[in-house]
């Protein structure tokens, strides 16, 4: 009876540090970039880092700038939030308002499938299809430009922002479309007049957290825009993104160089921008759902 | 215009724009299916790469994927189910359990190629795991913490509330309630969220990049400390990194991939809904 107790107090104490266990992995994240990155800031200006327009990191004197490497981050995520947002809104009306019982459980299951599908996956297709086509269809010298990490990245936010505006659309009242119907409205006017409304801050929500998946996602981006560190002009040029330039360099860093620091300099910039992010979409959904 | 001919014409529009975001699924299927099909056989599966890749198998590819999935499954399981426990059992509706929230939804929005920095710097280098199976297996494990928190948490919340008051009320105790009365009809709910978890991880490829991910190794890995080869990365480095590689391998090497992959996510819908036809409540 005893041993039950003390074994059920070890249990139960256990539970709890797993429980609180997320905000400790998320501290840590952060301690250890800050550590890492600290070291690089010593030596350049968060201002230079930032605003400087050359990524020459090991040219001699090398240049640590990264607004290239971020006008190439916004410029592939603008993109694909133009492809993905106005798609994923009418999915997701489609099929919690419109689809019969048997279409909706098919199309759920191909967004399933689509959000899994490795990224590298969805890089390599990109790279044997759209990239030459792209290339052939716009007269380019190369088809990996930013048009073709949007149109990836694009697809690959789609099923984060459908699931996430069909909760938003299915926890809108249903007095509220009973009420537009009993007015004569038809199911179309009922849904872009009244429910949109309601869903809104869920929708909004939802976007969000497809700009945070695009900002953060590398293998397929780094396979299909081609990497070059110049401040971007059209969609239709080679860019590089801020996770790309980390993953394509780390791996031929010197531990301990400044070019290894300013890796978690870029890092520590990314994990900033995604908590940002994720962090007002959790305000929206959380305000949706009073 | 007629407000019922405006509906029509509305609705096709919507159900056009669905059918645009799923066939990219079956544009992939089709893609590496046809082209990589021819390619696969029994030697392409079993036997070591030759020749700079450019011939032989991706058997060390396969297996370190296998053995980096089961072991980042091995941490992730048991903490994202005791951390589900607490927060739908336990928590009570206070700042701590906001802050936990939070911090899940930051885990699941951080970038992925983030998580291959911090697995770097906490593992490699600061816990001396060094570039290894167990590096890789923690870093993924952390980072699929999320997927298996939310699904467990939903799996649980599914469990009626009458069934804890009937424990309770029989006498048992709080963990016995969840151990007997709660878990069991939660974990069909539970695997579905594990084995997405696992097909998430297989496929994941920048968080192994500088924690486990060797580009060629002429053996298998022998323990937990040596690195290891991997499916995703390796179909990256045949398709960006080495010029010559016969096309028909890259195509093949993607069908194992997704061929993997699909077939745990499916494999978990029909878990899934066969627990929805047997549930009696």
């Amino acid at each position: 009876m005893k041993l039950r107790k003390i074994i059920e107090f070890i249990i139960e104490k256990l539970i709890f540090l797993c429980g609180v266990a997320s905000i400790l992995f998320v501290i840590l994240i952060f301690a250890f970039l800050l550590k890492e990155g600290i070291s690089f800031f010593k030596e350049v200006s968060f201002g230079k880092f930032i605003g400087g327009r050359y990524w020459y990191p090991i040219s001699e004197p090398p240049q640590f700038g990264i607004l290239p490497l971020i006008l190439g981050s916004l410029l592939v995520t603008l993109g694909a939030i133009i492809v993905s947002v106005p798609l994923s809104i009418a999915a997701a009306f489609y099929i919690s308002e419109v689809a019969p019982i048997k279409m909706k459980d098919i199309l759920k299951a191909g967004i399933e499938m689509l959000a899994a599908i490795p990224s590298v996956v969805l890089g390599f297709i990109g790279m044997v299809t759209l990239v030459p086509w792209i290339k052939k269809a716009f007269h380019l010298p190369t088809g990996l430009t930013a048009f073709s990490g949007s149109i990836m990245l694009g697809l690959m936010a789609m099923p984060t922002i459908i699931s996430i505006s069909e909760d938003a659309i299915n926890a809108v009242p249903k007095s509220y479309k009973e009420g537009a119907l009993a007015l004569g409205a038809t199911r179309w006017q009922a849904m872009y007049r009244v429910v949109i409304h309601a869903a809104m801050p869920g929708i909004i929500a939802a976007t969000m957290l497809g700009i945070g998946r695009v900002i953060g996602e590398t293998m397929a981006v780094m396979m299909i825009t081609g990497n070059a560190a110049v401040i971007p002009h059209t969609f239709l040029q080679p860019v590089r993104t801020l996770t790309a330039t980390i993953a394509a360099e780390m791996g031929e860093t010197v531990h301990g160089s400044m070019h290894y620091y300013s890796l978690f300099a870029i890092g520590i910039i990314l994990f900033v921008i995604t908590f940002i992010i994720n962090f007002t979409a959790d305000i929206f959904l959380h305000r949706n759902r009073k | 215009m007629k407000t019922t001919t405006k509906q029509k014409i509305a609705f096709a529009i919507l159900f056009l724009c669905t059918v645009i975001v799923v066939l990219p699924v079956l544009f992939v299927l089709a893609v590496v299916i046809k082209n990589g099909w021819p390619a696969i056989n029994w030697e392409f599966l079993t036997t070591m790469p030759r020749n700079n890749m450019k011939a032989g198998g991706i058997y060390p590819a396969i297996m370190g994927t296998i053995y980096l999935v089961s072991l980042s499954t091995l941490f992730s399981l048991p903490i994202g189910l005791f951390a589900a426990i607490y927060l739908n059992e336990y928590a009570e509706e206070n700042m701590l359990t906001r802050l936990i929230r939070l911090a899940i939804v930051n885990l699941a929005g951080v970038s992925s190629v983030v998580y291959g920095l911090f697995g770097l710097v906490m593992f490699v280098t600061f816990l001396k795991f060094g570039v290894s199976i167990l590096s890789g297996a923690l870093t993924l494990a952390i980072m699929n913490l999320p997927v298996i928190i939310t699904a467990s948490v939903e799996a649980l919340a599914s469990v009626p509330y009458s069934f804890r008051e009937v424990s309770r009320s029989l006498g048992a105790s709080r963990w016995q309630t969840i151990r007997h009365s709660v878990l069991p009809f939660a974990i069909p709910g539970i695997l579905t969220g594990a084995i997405l978890s696992l097909a998430r991880a297989a496929g994941e490829t920048a968080p192994i990049l500088f924690t486990v991910a060797a580009f060629y190794l002429p053996n298998l890995p022998h323990s937990v400390f040596d690195q290891a080869m991997a499916l995703p990365y390796h179909l990256y480095i045949i398709s960006t990194q080495i010029p010559g590689i016969p096309q028909q391998m890259r195509y093949a090497t993607a069908l194992v991939l997704v061929g993997i992959v699909f077939s745990m996510n499916i494999f978990a819908v029909i878990i899934r809904s066969k627990f929805r036809k047997k549930k009696k409540w």
